[in-house]
């Protein structure tokens, strides 16, 4: 079976439009660069506005920050970085040929999601913790202190963007998982590996939101 | 011919609506966009006709300011902004360098479904009450106070814009990774140039929007503090946002249209277009410049004064690309064997009205002359002037000069003329009294207006019912031709481009053999390709 | 010339960096250095996504022009930022100009 799909992995991967496997690989690395270059600006319209917003009411920014954890943050932050690891690993072993290999890309790939999975569920107990203390802006809003007004806008901005952090890092554990799934069944090889590689990049990136967001969020005025 | 034609087979719906070929992905989008144009024109009836008179009389205030934020949003968003892309760029960014489809068929198709999604949410929002927000979606009035269907229509338009952002990036990678053997970078056509720099904006531009209005979202139905004054939030920093894209979106709906008239010109004057690389350059000029001057949309809204000086001397700096293209079309006409069929007409339409619009625009970017035409009907007409006098005057000149490419069969060209002629004539006197009555101080977004300026108002209304018939002609001999047409050759204008060495229609395939391309891409001046071969 | 991708010891020194980097931007965040102290949590994390970028993204490796396409996000990205602040940082100066 796997020795089949090996052999028969070049001709049935290339699609009709492309002249040879190098030209459907290149192309579908700069389509996800391309892309990833889209998300930066999205991440970007709330990071703009997470400017503006911190500079106006920098004393208002610490004192909310000062209400998040930062040890759960910087857990989640080695967990990401470690699924990155594991990813970049994953991406290596696509590239080799043999049943070893596989079971390695298979495995890391496995790793992946299931770090992602621990950062997510990570996540949803501190959002249950800061929805229990009133944290979630809205009429319910509540914060103690001076800032209360500003802080909200802190909160929408936290919960805005860790939340589509969150959905991106859900979407690639679907990924992830698609991906091992059909790795485990011989899919790719030196030859072909595309799917494998464009995964990557998409979960590094996300990872890349994180490493700046965690700062951004959590480590706001802790100096005093 | 050993292949069948793209239009022949496969048969059926399915085979449509399921298709990957970006040719019919093209007449997919051809339909809807089509289909959303009368939409938004009927709208625009609307609004004229409340505006034969100086009383508010045929429509209340609020259902008005309901007629022009759908107008504006229709039309921006489900027409402008995707037709020529999406259609003759769908069609023609393949074929032109030599590759058989896009690098990502499916995504393509995908973009056609995400923009049909986008655009029956906010048709759904449409009939549900409608949004009286204006297309630029001001907080706090949308977040806070507006009772229209904000939140629906804002999802529809997020989700259309992941449609533009598809379509760009499919075009950047396959114009950078399918070009046929021998095309170089300065061999392509224009158009291509065109669209590159057009796919750059939608590109990194598109996501801001999305993101802003995500926010809005956000802050209306879930109750999230962004730009909320009452917690602190700045509304002007949505104004910032939105156009950051806005701005530019006027060049992702300007620059493909610049790109067919760099062909058009060409075909027509049967000459190389004058200063090849200056065209070229000036499509990223204005695309990069494109993302540097959006503030000069908020000189009067709060903005510091400062960074409206900035944003005033930088959008100055448009001009200057803008007049290159003019100027080396006009350049590329002299002593060229000019013939003024139907598609020429259109592209001296676009010359003309783009040149007053684009002059009109550095009025406004004048911070100090700004300020007193802002929000009047002199915006209303300059922009006009651009969207409707160059990009749709652009699309129907492309139209027709693909037109036996892509439908393999001749429109009747007396009618094709004469129709391009009341669209010239319909246009001017919609837009043209716009320009004095703006000047004269009516502000854009009133249902009602003083009495002294009813006669350039009718004037007005007038000039739209006879741009409304314009638009129909084309419609219907179109539509006629297909069946009734006289087939054509591969190459009925003689002009140059790869697409032009395929049948029309094209198979599917678009070329048997892969081709080599040995030379520049206008190859009408045959003394200058003596000199360069 | 460059491998075309580099091997798993490089990814693991990298992830030994950015965890490092990750304790340093948590001890910077809790001194007290003011002002500086938002700069230089910036400065890390630009690192750390940096690292990212070159080695586990392979952008070190591969083509010219995806580091292009990686930079211009990046660029369009200030852009955006620049002139909004710009803005927002300015528009308390003009009562000191009237008066």
């Amino acid at each position: 079976m796997a020795e089949a799909g090996h052999s028969q992995a070049p001709v049935s991967s290339l699609k009709h439009h492309f002249d040879d496997m190098e030209q459907q690989q290149a192309a579908s690395t700069l389509g996800m660069w391309v892309f990833l270059a889209t998300e930066v600006l999205f991440f970007g319209g709330a990071l703009t506005v997470y400017a503006v917003y911190r500079l106006v009411y920098p004393a208002a920014f610490s004192a909310a920050s000062n209400h998040l954890d930062v040890r759960i943050g910087a857990v989640n932050t080695v967990v990401l970085i470690g699924s990155s690891l594991t990813m970049a690993i994953a991406v290596w072993s696509a590239r080799r040929n043999g049943p070893r290999s596989t079971r390695m890309l298979v495995g890391s790939l496995a790793m992946t999601a299931l770090l992602g999975s621990v950062f997510l569920a990570i996540k949803a107990t501190e959002y249950s913790a800061k929805l229990a203390a009133g944290l979630f802006p809205g009429p319910a809003f509540r914060f103690p202190g001076a800032h209360a007004r500003p802080a909200e806008l802190f909160y929408s901005l936290y919960f805005v963007l860790t939340g589509l952090h969150a959905l991106h890092l859900a979407i690639g554990i679907g990924v992830v998982a698609v991906v091992a799934a059909r790795a485990a069944r011989g899919r790719y090889d030196l030859e072909y590996h595309g799917p494998v590689e464009i995964t990557g990049l998409y979960w590094h990136f996300v990872d890349v939101v994180w490493i700046f967001l965690f700062p951004l969020l959590y480590l706001v005025g802790r100096g005093g | 011919m050993s292949a069948e034609s793209y239009l022949a087979s496969p048969r059926g719906v399915r085979s449509w609506l399921l298709t990957t070929d970006h040719k019919r992905i093209a007449i997919l989008y051809l339909v809807s966009v089509t289909l959303f144009f009368f939409l938004g024109s009927a709208f625009a009836v609307a609004i004229r006709l409340e505006l034969l008179t100086p009383a508010g009389d045929a429509v209340q205030a609020d259902t008005y300011g309901r007629l022009f934020t759908m107008h504006g949003v229709v039309m921006i968003f489900f027409f402008l902004i995707p037709a020529i892309p999406t259609v003759l760029g769908n069609f023609l960014v393949p074929m032109m360098i030599g590759a058989r489809d896009l690098a990502f068929p499916r995504l393509n198709l995908l973009s056609w479904y995400v923009y049909v999604l986008g655009a029956s949410i906010s048709l759904w929002a449409i009939v549900h009450g409608g949004v009286d927000t204006g297309w630029t979606f001001y907080t706090p009035f949308s977040t806070t106070y507006s009772n229209g269907a904000v939140v629906t229509t804002g999802i529809g338009v997020f989700i259309t814009g992941f449609s533009s952002i598809l379509t760009g990036l499919n075009f950047i990678v396959t114009i950078h990774r399918m070009r046929a053997p021998g095309l170089g970078w300065y061999r392509l056509p224009l158009f291509i140039w065109a669209h590159y720099a057009t796919s750059l904006m939608m590109v990194l531009g598109t996501p801001v929007i999305a993101m802003t209005l995500l926010l809005v979202v956000a802050e209306r139905a879930l109750g999230l503090g962004i730009f909320d004054p009452a917690r602190g939030g700045d509304p002007i920093l949505f104004q910032h946002l939105f156009w950051f894209y806005s701005h530019p979106a006027v060049y992702i709906m300007v620059l493909p249209a610049m790109g067919v008239i760099s062909e058009l010109v060409t075909a027509f004057a049967k000459k190389n277009i004058f200063g090849y690389r200056f065209v070229a350059w000036a499509s990223i000029a204005i695309a990069v410049l494109g993302f540097f001057v959006w503030g000069h949309h908020m000189f009067v809204s709060g903005q510091s004064a400062y960074a409206g000086m900035v944003f005033s001397a930088l959008s100055f700096l448009v001009a200057v690309p803008s007049a290159i293209k003019v100027f080396n079309w006009t350049a590329t006409l002299y002593r060229g064997s000019v013939s003024f069929r139907t598609p020429m007409l259109y592209a001296f339409g676009f010359i003309g009205l783009f040149t007053i619009g684009g002059l009109t625009g550095l009025f406004l970017s004048a911070l100090g002359l700004d300020v007193h035409v802002h929000d009047t009907y002199f915006v209303v007409a300059h922009f006009h002037y651009i969207m409707v006098g160059g990009t749709i005057m652009a699309f129907l000149g492309g139209l027709h000069y693909w037109w036996p490419k892509i439908s393999g069969s001749s429109y009747p060209e007396g009618w094709a003329r004469f129709s391009a002629l009341v669209i010239f004539v319909g246009f001017n006197l919609t837009f043209f009294p716009q320009f004095l009555l703006g000047y004269l101080g009516m502000p854009r977004r009133y249902h009602a207006y003083p009495p002294e300026l009813q006669v350039l108002n009718v004037m007005s209304s007038a000039g739209a019912s006879i741009l409304g018939v314009g638009y129909l002609i084309p419609m219907v001999y179109l539509f006629w031709s297909m069946r009734y047409g006289a087939r054509v050759a591969a190459n009925p204008w003689g002009a140059s481009g790869l697409e032009w060495t395929t049948p029309s229609p094209p198979p599917t395939c678009n070329f048997e053999t892969t081709p080599v391309v040995t030379q520049d891409p206008y190859t009408y001046s045959s003394e200058e390709a003596q000199v360069v071969g | 010339m460059a491998p075309a991708h580099p091997s798993p010891s490089i990814y693991v020194a990298v992830f030994m960096t950015l965890v490092g980097l990750t304790a340093l931007t948590v001890w910077a965040a809790s001194a007290h250095l003011g002002a500086w102290s938002g700069v230089i949590a910036l400065s890390i994390a630009t690192t750390k996504a940096t690292l990212v970028v070159l080695y586990f993204m392979h952008v070190r490796y591969g083509e010219r022009f995806i580091a292009v396409v990686a930079v211009a996000g990046a660029f369009w990205l200030a852009i955006l930022v620049v002139f909004v602040l710009a803005d927002v940082l300015t528009r308390s100066w003009l009562p000191i100009l009237v008066r």
